[in-house]
């Protein structure tokens, strides 16, 4: 067993580091509060090759093992959970599943374009009907001739709007359940497909959020991904490969809490001695550093499992559950040792708690993946 | 055309701090970096590279450990990295080390030569002029803009109050200054490609040098005491000035600390 | 080398436009303390085209004799042949010690003197003495890693014993009324292959203004300003000093200065070599954002204001009363140092 990264993710790490300190930190407020998408951000993540870094080169990738791409969204989140989320619902959820189930045509057309940056990828499983019984898909696809025709809604999908091209879950047979549910690339100027209205959020306010309407959507038939009624089965694989992404963010922003917090308790002071030398204080920082850490073994050790092995649900489930809620915790106790402070825009510890509650709820709340680790564990 | 950078891997001084009580440097987890000028002149060469077509190789020497910052400067773009070690060469001075660089620099193809104005832990600012002289070209120091036309590289060079144009013509040595550009991030897949490439070493059998002019006994200087300055002292707060007095006062001490 | 052979102190003097650099003549008020105590003389060595008229400024300074070199080719500054004419004048006249300023053209042209000539060079001295322990050799100490240590070096077994000193950190003496000195006229023809580098033109600076992060020198201001109209003092406080002006988030939100010049959390980190802080009271926003300047200096009504906790001196008072007769006292010792 080895904790030590390798020289070659250390260097990684470094880079990563200083992007999110000198490119992503000083917008991170100012996306915040005016909602606004960073599209700046997203054009420095083409010029640098952020936009492919787990996949390899043949497809225009950076070649990097999969650690290396979620220490990428770690140091992003530290700074910016906003700018992390646009990033890995690109790499983890817009491009995976047509690198890992497409044609080579379809990997030709796509995946490398979204690994160069060309284009911008979302993924679209969630409905009205269907958050986390995403079986009950409501969207229809229809066979006619040479293109399916498409009818429905999705909900919360991240990078709507900016997105060039989705992944898209609908119904094919309704008859056979999870079995009918058939996966789609679409593009966004398909004919019958447009975005409706954007959310207002809570935390990561700078990501778009949109709903996607399909009416009568015309898709090309060589644009089904994988077989037909392999979509659930392609969007579970999806997630389990996401989550990894997310438990990497959570991780991010309560190592971010953290590092605001013990700079702060050092510079302020109240009953004439700096806040860091209140045993409070020390046993709260010493908690959440523990926790913290242990939260980073259990993302790094699904992140090696995803290049290890064929299945990592478990480790994948594991590492979003708990790095979500030490997100949250951590947060919450970062803020508290702010003081009122912490409770003003001023500082970045509000943004960070808001930021935090969403790791608990996207790409699978956390009571699902205790539904997952729960079926390893009575196996 | 051949470029060649010379870098230094230094420690980031800005994360250098002083043990308040053995008044000692504390250089344990100080993380090292390229120095930040050499940054600036490779992402000079770089610039060039991408606008008329050149070979960049990047040179350091160092101990061993001095290969990470070749690594990052392969994974921003550099095409080759060499490697001056060697236990030999160790202890050198400003004199010894040029002296050592240009004997390496000799050993590979060159029009253009950049190394930054100076490194942060030593600001000395002479191994770039010392290195152009042991390889008698033409150096231009403190450069602000490099334009290289033909054979001839023309380059804004700063002074205090002014800038000189010049223009010499190539092979020629050019020390940058940090303000030059900013230097250009590492990509991922550069750090994959900079650790499946090889590093050149160049080590002392390698070189055409006296055993005299290399290392500690090649130097002609000598260090005989280091201190720390005195440890930043509690504050002092006077309030029992007028006006005239109180400017006085702080004129005295911007005095005693060389700022006027 | 027989390092007994060479004597004296000489001291580089740079010269621009036809005017001696105040360093070169803090240089000459060092070089007379040392030759004291190496019982010597101390020599200048100017370089340039048509400039015999300053010699009696040299000697005034306190030089004993004057080596110059007068040459077309000199004219303007250029590093091969400087670097040449100054290797002829050490040659010649081996001297014991060579000082230059260490300025944009003393950092480079010593370096390269120093490689030709095969002898030590320390750069950035903050100070120069000489050893007692009977080899009067020269002592050599200056700043390293950023600041954070101090080393004094010695160039034991070659000569010249070379030094770039900083300008302002040496004492000039009072400049000798109608002092005179010898003047050896030396004649240096500098070879074509040194002229390898053409001056295309010569671009004088524009001062401009430098993002406060880069700044050596920050006077900064705070609500203690008590209105926009009186930041014009700080400008020309930080103009006096070769400075730049900041300030803390309250002026930012009164709508006094912009934003971009904002120290703090929410403003820009700093580290300058310097900050005076003018009417700011030091919250902890404020502080995080400076705390870690070299050198810290504050001057506010309060004297409980927190800013008093960090910085090196505080000053309690009216700052806008304090400020211009500062702002005077600036001018005057710099008027001083150029003289």
């Amino acid at each position: 067993m080895d904790f030590k990264l390798s020289a070659q993710q250390e260097m990684a790490r470094t880079l990563f580091r200083d992007f999110a300190e000198k490119e992503v930190k000083p917008l991170a407020q100012e996306i915040d509060e005016e909602e606004r998408f960073p599209t700046e951000t997203l054009e420095k993540f083409r010029k640098y090759k952020f936009m492919g870094i787990p996949y390899s080169k043949e497809w225009g990738g950076a070649g990097c093992d999969t650690l290396t791409y979620e220490i990428c969204l770690e140091e992003l989140s530290k700074v910016c959970a906003t700018t992390a989320t646009m990033l890995s619902a690109h790499t983890s959820l817009g491009t995976w599943p047509i690198l890992k189930y497409g044609t080579p045509e379809q990997k030709e057309k796509y995946v490398r374009k979204l690994c160069t940056g060309e284009y911008l990828g979302a993924f679209a499983l969630t409905e009205p009907n269907a958050g986390t019984d995403s079986s009950a898909q409501q969207t229809k696809a229809v066979l006619d001739g040479d293109h399916y025709v498409l009818n429905g809604n999705k909900i919360f999908i991240t990078n709507s709007g900016y997105a060039d091209t989705y992944v898209i879950f609908a119904m094919t047979n309704k008859s056979l359940g999870n079995h009918g549910i058939s996966a789609f690339i679409v593009e966004k100027n398909f004919p019958g497909f447009s975005v409706g209205k954007e959310e207002k959020k809570m935390g990561i306010r700078g990501s778009s959020t949109c709903e996607l309407i399909f009416e009568n959507c015309i898709v090309p038939k060589e644009n089904l991904l994988g077989q037909e009624g392999k979509g659930f089965s392609i969007a579970m694989a999806t997630l389990d490969n996401g989550r990894i992404g997310i438990a990497a963010q959570a991780l991010g922003i309560a190592e971010g809490a953290l590092d605001e917090t013990i700079k702060y308790v050092k510079q302020r002071k109240q009953f004439g001695r700096p806040l860091a030398k209140f045993q409070n204080t020390q046993f709260e920082i010493a908690d959440m550093v523990t926790k913290t850490k242990a939260a980073q073994l259990l993302m790094y050790r699904a992140a090696i499992a995803e290049d290890e092995k064929p299945r990592y649900s478990e480790e994948a489930a594991m590492a979003k559950l708990y790095c979500a809620s030490t997100a949250m915790d951590v947060t919450t106790r970062c803020l508290q040792l702010h003081g009122g402070y912490g409770y003003t825009r001023e500082y970045p510890i509000e943004r960070m708690m808001r930021d935090a509650k969403i790791t608990e709820i996207y790409e699978g709340t956390s009571e699902v993946q205790k539904m997952v680790i729960s079926k390893y564990a009575f196996k | 055309m051949n470029i060649v950078v010379c870098i230094k891997q230094v420690p980031n001084t800005n994360e250098v701090k002083i043990d308040p009580k053995t008044g000692t440097l504390i250089r344990e987890g100080v993380p090292s970096i390229i120095n930040p000028d050499d940054k600036a002149g490779l992402e000079a060469a770089l610039r060039l590279k991408d606008s008329q077509g050149a070979h960049v190789t990047v040179l350091t020497m160092g101990p061993p450990q001095a290969e990470t910052a070749l690594r990052e400067a392969l994974a921003m773009g550099a095409d080759e990295a060499v490697l001056v070690t060697d236990r030999a060469f160790g202890g050198a001075d400003t004199w010894a080390t040029a002296h050592t660089i240009a004997a390496a620099v000799e050993k590979l193809p060159y029009d253009l030569i950049i190394t930054g104005r100076q490194a942060i832990d030593g600001d000395t600012a002479q191994v770039g002029p010392q290195i152009a002289e042991n390889l008698n070209i033409p150096n231009i120091s403190y450069a602000e803009e490099i334009k290289v036309e033909g054979e001839y590289v023309t380059v804004k060079r700063q002074f205090e109050d002014r800038y000189h144009i010049l223009k010499a013509k190539m092979p020629c040595l050019i020390t940058a200054l940090s303000e030059l550009n900013t230097p250009r991030y590492m990509t991922p897949g550069g750090i994959v490609d900079a650790y499946q490439k090889e590093i050149k070493k160049i080590t002392r059998a390698d070189l055409d040098v006296a055993d005299g002019d290399i290392g500690l006994k090649g130097s002609p200087t000598r260090v005989v005491k280091t201190f720390t300055k005195s440890p930043k002292a509690a504050g002092t707060l006077v309030s029992n000035l007028n006006s005239q007095e109180a400017a006085d006062y702080i004129l005295e001490k911007l005095k005693e600390k060389f700022i006027i | 080398m027989n390092i007994q052979d060479y004597k004296g102190i000489y001291v580089f003097i740079q010269q621009v436009d036809g005017k001696v650099a105040g360093v070169s003549h803090e240089l000459l008020g060092k070089a007379r303390e040392l030759a004291q105590k190496m019982e010597t003389k101390v020599t200048a060595v100017l370089l340039g085209y048509q400039v015999s008229g300053l010699c009696g400024d040299l000697a005034s300074y306190g030089a004993d004799k004057i080596v110059l070199v007068d040459n077309k080719d000199l004219e303007i500054y250029s590093t091969r042949p400087y670097a040449y004419a100054v290797c002829k004048v050490i040659e010649h006249f081996k001297p014991a010690v060579l000082l230059y300023g260490a300025t944009a053209i003393g950092r480079d042209l010593a370096p390269r003197v120093a490689a030709k000539i095969r002898t030590g060079l320390t750069a950035d001295c903050t100070k120069l003495d000489v050893a007692d322990d009977g080899t009067k050799n020269l002592l050599m100490t200056r700043p390293a890693f950023g600041g954070n240590i101090m080393a004094t070096i010695i160039c034991p077994d070659y000569r010249p014993q070379m030094a770039t000193v900083r300008p302002g950190v040496m004492q000039k003496i009072k400049p000798v009324e109608d002092a005179s000195a010898p003047v050896d006229n030396f004649a240096v023809e500098i070879p074509e292959s040194m002229k390898d580098v053409q001056i295309l033109g010569v671009v004088k600076k524009e001062s401009h203004k430098i993002d406060i992060q880069d700044a050596k020198i920050l006077v900064s201001g705070g609500r203690g300003m008590g209105c926009a109209e009186n930041f014009k003092m700080l400008e020309d406080c930080a103009n006096a000093l070769g400075g730049t002006v900041s300030s803390s988030r309250a002026c930012v939100d009164a709508g006094w200065v912009e934003k971009d010049i904002q120290v703090g959390q929410t403003g820009k980190t700093v580290r300058p070599d310097l900050y005076l802080a003018c009417g700011i009271s030091g919250a902890i926003q404020h502080l995080a954002g400076m705390e870690e300047s070299n050198l810290i200096i504050a001057i506010n009504k309060d004297e409980t204001a927190p800013i008093f906790d960090v910085a090196d001196w505080g000053v309690v008072g009216d700052v806008t009363k304090i400020i211009p007769l500062f702002t005077e006292g600036v001018k005057k010792a710099i008027a001083e140092r150029n003289k």
